[in-house]
């Protein structure tokens, strides 16, 4: 996969990511406030495909779920990040969306076009060329990403469970 | 080699005789904690997507908390819908608008040193303080956990955070923790094991050392644990949950650690973090002067009956600044109801405060007493994110019980240790 480059800076939080004020709503709704404290733009701006690159601790406070979400929801095809707040990680995942520990996204410019091969946790960065070595994902949670999050993954496992 | 309290906490969940640092292991829940929010209204759809329903209703305690009170259609929706996943899923230990979730459950008896307990809400540390491993996850990752009775751990590293002497007068478990926050930064505790000890965190009763373990979240750790001793033996005994081998959940003399920090809790000052960040935290020295509208006690960080006790040992007999509004929600219903027999609650009423319910509330964003455009408000609670509280204008202080009072009567960032020393005469 790869995508446009959105650049935010060291701890962007969920209360960045998803508001409060939004969270009785649906997550379409939220997803359009996404990151607009920080880039009021962003949500009108981001395509599906597109990848969100970052500093460290992103994600960083609540666990509401809905910050990962809101990401997916606006298409976003990976987020690659210094660091992440632990829980958005988890969350991520669970929901299915690609998230990269890459040490090197400085060098990852605004609007730069940037791949990510998530089974050997590498970022190219096709508009410099340079290719950055990010951590690679343990492989059951490569398979559960595979299975596009959590809940799929758990429904295969699960009719594997009656069927034997 | 000996284990720490984390490792051996998550050794006996994993059914394994030792664990080390970043192991990958799958461990059975002793407890899983679920609120209005993230709770029945996002994990229903998701166990009936997977044809199942909680895996032992026994082990899960559902809160209501965040949309509380109920002011509107889709709050009374969601209110509705935990009430019935509650019954449907023959959920006993359902606590219904009787405060804020870290605080109801260790005060009703729910925790024991040694348990494995996720919550459904990123302050689930909190629970580290009875010497359990507790830490908050997603909802998905809830509904997994309800559906199955198992999580996915990578074993953490261990961080002991040291605090040797005591808190002089006036200086508190938050203060402790914002100046934490400003020295390792927000991901300090890079989601790892957070242990605290040293004579400074033994002298201090049980609710100040839940403010350290709630706050390990800002320290981006997974758990901030606290090792059983009596302290935490007698309360566990007066919630109903006595414990007769706390001894065990200690980290072994041997037991090895990755970071090693030593703090002075005898040199700390009351702390306060500026806009927008709890590492933002300086002695309130530095920000003393700065004029503030609002002046809020609440939440699970800042607002349990120790809390209210420190701020009313500021306010006794004093009145909050005629510009400012003072702002109280006791945590738990509890805490409120002792507060209002010893007095507590009384003094800061007088000074002029107004009670919100017992309930997140303005700390998480939610309901009608949002901060306003370009409010400057210092608040007890535990972030000062940009918009978190309210309008993206709002400029959010943290300061402890104590600071918040003393601010609120000067209509300014104040140091409370002069109201104290003067209360002492």
């Amino acid at each position: 996969m790869s995508g446009r480059a959105f650049v935010f800076g060291d701890n962007i939080d969920t209360d960045a990511l998803a508001p409060g004020r939004y969270m009785k709503g649906s997550i379409e709704e939220l997803a359009q406030h996404c990151l607009e404290a920080v880039a009021p733009t962003f949500a009108k701006q981001v395509r599906p495909g597109d990848v969100v690159v970052a500093g460290r601790n992103f994600g960083m406070g609540s666990s509401r779920e809905q910050a990962a979400q809101a990401l997916k929801m606006l298409g976003v095809s990976a987020v690659i990040a210094k660091s992440f707040g632990g829980i958005f990680y988890r969350n991520a995942l669970n929901l299915g969306l690609p998230v990269v520990v890459c040490a090197e996204t400085d060098s990852i410019s605004e609007g730069d076009i940037v791949g990510v091969d998530l089974a050997c946790g590498m970022v190219t960065n096709e508009t410099s060329g340079r290719v950055l070595t990010g951590e690679r994902l343990p492989a059951f949670l490569l398979d559960m990403l595979a299975d596009g999050g959590l809940v799929p993954h758990l429904e295969k496992k699960f009719a594997r469970q009656r069927a034997s | 080699m000996g284990m720490t309290l984390s490792e051996k906490i998550i050794a006996r969940a994993a059914g394994r005789t030792s664990v080390a640092p970043g192991e990958i292991v799958t461990c059975s829940i002793d407890l899983a904690m679920i609120h209005d929010s993230g709770g029945p209204r996002r994990v229903e759809p998701i166990l009936k997507r997977l044809g199942v329903g909680v895996w032992n209703p026994d082990r899960v305690v559902l809160i209501t908390d965040h949309y509380v009170p109920a002011t509107d259609d889709e709050s009374r929706r969601i209110q509705s819908i935990t009430r019935r996943f509650a019954a449907d899923q023959a959920i006993t230990n359902f606590y219904d608008q009787q405060g804020i979730c870290h605080v109801v459950l260790p005060e009703r008896g729910h925790l024991r040193p040694g348990m494995l307990v996720v919550g459904g809400d990123s302050h689930s540390p909190t629970g580290g303080a009875f010497a359990a491993y507790m830490f908050g996850v997603g909802a998905t990752e809830m509904a997994g956990v309800l559906a199955t009775g198992e999580i996915w751990l990578r074993v953490p590293e261990t961080i002991r955070i040291d605090w040797t002497g005591r808190l002089s007068r006036g200086v508190s478990a938050k203060d402790m923790m914002l100046h934490l926050c400003a020295r390792l930064g927000m991901d300090g505790g890079r989601y790892q094991a957070i242990e605290y000890s040293g004579e400074g965190v033994r002298a201090l009763p049980m609710q100040e050392r839940m403010t350290l373990s709630n706050m390990a979240a800002e320290l981006g750790a997974q758990a901030g644990l606290i090792e059983a001793d009596e302290t935490t033996a007698k309360y566990l005994n007066a919630a109903g949950a006595p414990v007769d081998r706390s001894a065990d959940w200690r980290s072994d003399a041997d037991s090895r650690v990755s970071e090693h920090h030593v703090f002075d809790a005898s040199a700390l000052e009351p702390q306060v973090a500026a806009p927008h960040s709890p590492a933002n935290a300086a002695p309130v020295t530095e920000l003393a002067g700065t004029k503030i509208d609002i002046a809020y006690i609440g939440a699970c960080t800042g607002a349990k009956l120790e809390d209210l006790r420190m701020a009313a040992e500021v306010l006794r007999g004093r009145k909050a600044a005629q510009h400012v509004a003072l702002i109280c929600a006791p945590a738990s219903l509890r805490d409120q109801e002792i507060a209002q027999a010893e007095g507590t609650l009384g003094a800061i009423v007088e000074a002029g405060a107004r009670l919100l319910p017992n309930a997140c509330g303005i700390c998480a964003g939610y309901g009608e007493d949002r901060f306003g455009e370009d409010v400057v408000a210092i608040s007890s609670t535990a972030r000062n994110f940009k918009g978190r509280m309210g309008a993206a204008s709002s400029k959010v202080y943290l300061g402890s019980p104590y600071t918040t009072a003393a601010s609120a009567i000067e209509g300014r960032i104040a140091d409370p240790r002069p109201y104290l020393l003067r209360g002492k005469a």
